[in-house]
């Protein structure tokens, strides 16, 4: 019904658009896989979008689409989008690759940037943050404050992307509590509040007293805050759902790699990349840290996050284990980007099987 | 497994399991009636925004619960309207309220996408709560749980002991029959098609005030479809559609806890499992034809005018 209205209106903005030509704007379209809200995934792009309004004020219009199921209806609004003057478009869930890159060969003058994906072509960029290096701080975080040594972890879909993020909250708890447990929970979709908070208790149950997530929404930390235990929010500071609850969360950071590709297209230097930057990029953060977490933690944290900024300090350093107690990398090294993109086992220290 | 552990899971089974026992005993007494209410999902999203944005704005749950019930309400009499008086399919106008309460709910919950709100509190007894392993689930719950298991009562005396559930039952049996008794077979409807838009509307306000203290587009998702299987499941029996709300409920979380203890049982496998079980029940029923004439009203689903 919204999706419907937002395509009358996207109709009226063409016809609207065609009358004042004259105007030479920028039209930056972005498609969304879930409403904006107040906090989370979309709510995290839509604040890079706002910004990028305030920003350029004058040039660049933005135009947005929420809500846009993965698949055949994404490639509806994508093409929408192309065909009502937007030169840029920004597709921002991974199941808009497919779409993206077909839309992409019919529009060969727009430029495509779709996140999270590793499908490119000459006018399709994409990009994703380096968010392991958050979770592994944060990680660490948990590992201090938990005092039952049982962790809990809400995954979305067993993909790689989930996977690393687990493994590498994994080895920042064990960091610091070498016989602690992550005990992960799938529940299969990306969003839907009543079992992500089900799953939280199922955790909870389960003597887990710091849990994180990999989903959408943000019912763990509620779930966190009514056992009077902790949470670690994920996508964006998500202390109002949780102020007692919330320790400090894993965030993106769209704004300035947003701002960068605009200021690239107005430029016409823009080409297709993989973007893929983490601390040391300003595309990764960590939310502010609850009053609860002690100084000295936060001091430690923050020290290796200036080594992660530095190059010093890689979360997937060796010597690293698998499940089953073997040594996946030797003491020494450092795991390629490659190996973290397929990553598809846990690391020593996660409960539960990988399907 | 330790004894704290079942006793969790028993009480996150019957916490799941009430906003399917609601809605599916309203959509059985409907159905009881005669009148096959598809729209269960979209008088649930309907019920479960407007019960959000009454305690958001005002922090009163009473007042959300019964904007909830009374919005469930509403919309079961568009549903009412087309489908008896003006006789229109049932099947074809339920499914149309639903898409249309999906996409209403979607329209006036927008600006309140994602906000929170305080979570209904716990009503726990003082000492039956602490009962090994059923205390804190039968104790140690919410205003609606309790609610929720008075509806059943209600209903079952009203059904066993009254003389108007005798007449739901005759309007959904042969209102022809009924209604030549003296029976008002339009009134009988017209009042159940209310009452399980109410409990439906119920439903949804447990989901957004109580369950997951907040309103996101779409999150009954597809639980008022899973209570119209359950009330097949129950073969239009309170006390097995109240067992069976909480079967289902205990599936629904199983699987997540199965996950966590190890239990290396596909969770997808587990997911089905309310599904499975509705398909073998509706299947050993229909094996005999006479025998699900027993269970089902006859009268069901089939638009009905007075005559003469």
């Amino acid at each position: 019904m919204k999706k419907a209205l937002k395509v009358v209106g996207l109709a009226l903005g063409l016809v609207a658009s065609a009358s004042s030509f004259a105007q030479e704007k920028l039209k930056v379209g972005f498609v969304y896989v879930s409403p904006t809200g107040e906090a989370g995934w979309t709510y995290n792009h839509d604040q890079a979008r706002l910004s990028l309004e305030e920003a350029f004020p004058g040039v660049v219009k933005t135009t947005f689409v929420e809500n846009v199921a993965e698949g055949a209806d994404a490639e509806r609004v994508i093409t929408q989008l192309a065909k009502s003057g937007h030169e840029l478009i920004f597709t921002t869930s991974f199941g808009y690759m497919n779409p993206t890159i077909k839309v992409a060969k019919r529009f060969p003058n727009v430029k495509f940037e779709h996140a999270t994906g590793y499908k490119r072509a000459d006018n399709v960029g994409t990009y994703f943050d380096r968010i392991y290096e958050a979770r592994y701080l944060t990680g660490v975080v948990a590992g201090y404050m938990s005092k039952t040594d049982v962790v809990g972890y809400i995954g979305a879909f067993p993909i790689p992307e989930v996977v690393r993020g687990i493994n590498a909250f994994a080895l920042g708890v064990r960091s610091v509590k070498p016989n602690a447990k992550v005990k992960v929970v799938w529940v299969n979709t990306w969003f839907d509040p009543a079992k992500e908070r089900e799953a939280a208790n199922s955790l909870i149950d389960q003597k887990a007293d710091v849990i994180t997530f990999h989903t959408d929404s943000p019912a763990p930390v509620q779930a966190a805050q009514e056992a009077g235990i902790y949470a670690i929010g994920y996508h964006s500071d998500m202390s109002e759902y949780g102020e007692k609850a919330h320790l400090t969360a894993a965030v993106h950071n769209w704004k300035g790699f947003y701002k960068k590709r605009v200021e690239q297209v107005l430029a016409g230097t823009w080409k297709s990349e993989d973007v893929w930057q983490g601390f040391a990029g300003g595309m990764t953060e960590l939310a502010p840290f609850s009053p609860a977490v002690p100084a000295e933690v936060v001091s430690k944290v923050e020290a290796l996050k200036t080594k992660i900024i530095a190059g010093e300090f890689h979360p997937f350093s060796g010597p690293l284990k698998n499940q089953a107690g073997e040594l996946i990398l030797k003491s020494g090294e450092v795991m390629s980007d490659e190996a973290l993109l397929g990553m598809n086992y846990y690391v020593e220290g996660v409960d539960g099987k990988l399907k | 497994m330790d004894i704290d552990l079942i006793t969790n899971i028993l009480y996150a089974a019957i916490r799941t399991g009430t906003p399917l026992l609601l809605v599916a005993l309203g959509e059985m007494i409907c159905e009881k009636s005669g009148v096959l209410n598809l729209g269960q999902e979209g008088m649930m999203l309907l019920g479960a925004v407007a019960g959000f944005i009454a305690v958001y704005h005002t922090d009163s749950f009473m007042l959300g619960f019964v904007i909830a019930a009374l919005s469930g309400v509403l919309a079961s009499l568009i549903f009412a309207f087309v489908a008896l008086n003006l006789n229109a399919t049932q099947v074809a106008t339920g499914l149309a309220l639903t898409i249309f309460g999906t996409g209403l709910s979607a329209f006036i919950g927008s600006d309140y996408e994602g906000k929170t709100i305080e979570a209904l509190p716990t009503i726990g007894f003082e000492i039956l709560q602490n009962i090994p392993l059923i205390g804190k689930a039968l104790f140690a719950q919410d205003a609606m749980v309790y609610f929720s298991w008075f509806m059943v009562i209600g209903c079952y005396i009203f059904f066993r002991a009254h003389r108007a559930g005798l007449a739901v039952r005759a309007a959904g049996e042969n209102p022809d029959v009924g209604s030549n008794l003296g029976l008002p077979v339009m009134k009988i409807r017209y009042l159940a098609v209310m009452f399980g838009g109410a409990m439906a509307g119920l439903a949804g306000g447990y989901l957004s005030i109580a369950y997951t203290p907040l309103w996101t587009e779409n999150m009954t998702a597809g639980k008022g479809w899973i209570a119209l299987a359950l009330v097949v499941f129950a073969s239009w029996r309170i006390e097995r559609v109240m067992l069976g709300a909480y079967l289902f409920g205990f599936a629904s979380i199983m699987h997540l806890f199965a996950q966590g203890l190890g239990i290396s049982i596909s969770s997808n496998l587990l997911a089905i499992l309310p599904y499975a079980a509705t398909l073998i029940v509706l299947v050993v029923l229909s094996r005999n034809s006479e025998k699900l004439k027993l269970f089902e009203p006859v009268a069901l689903g089939k638009p009905w005018h007075k005559t003469r």
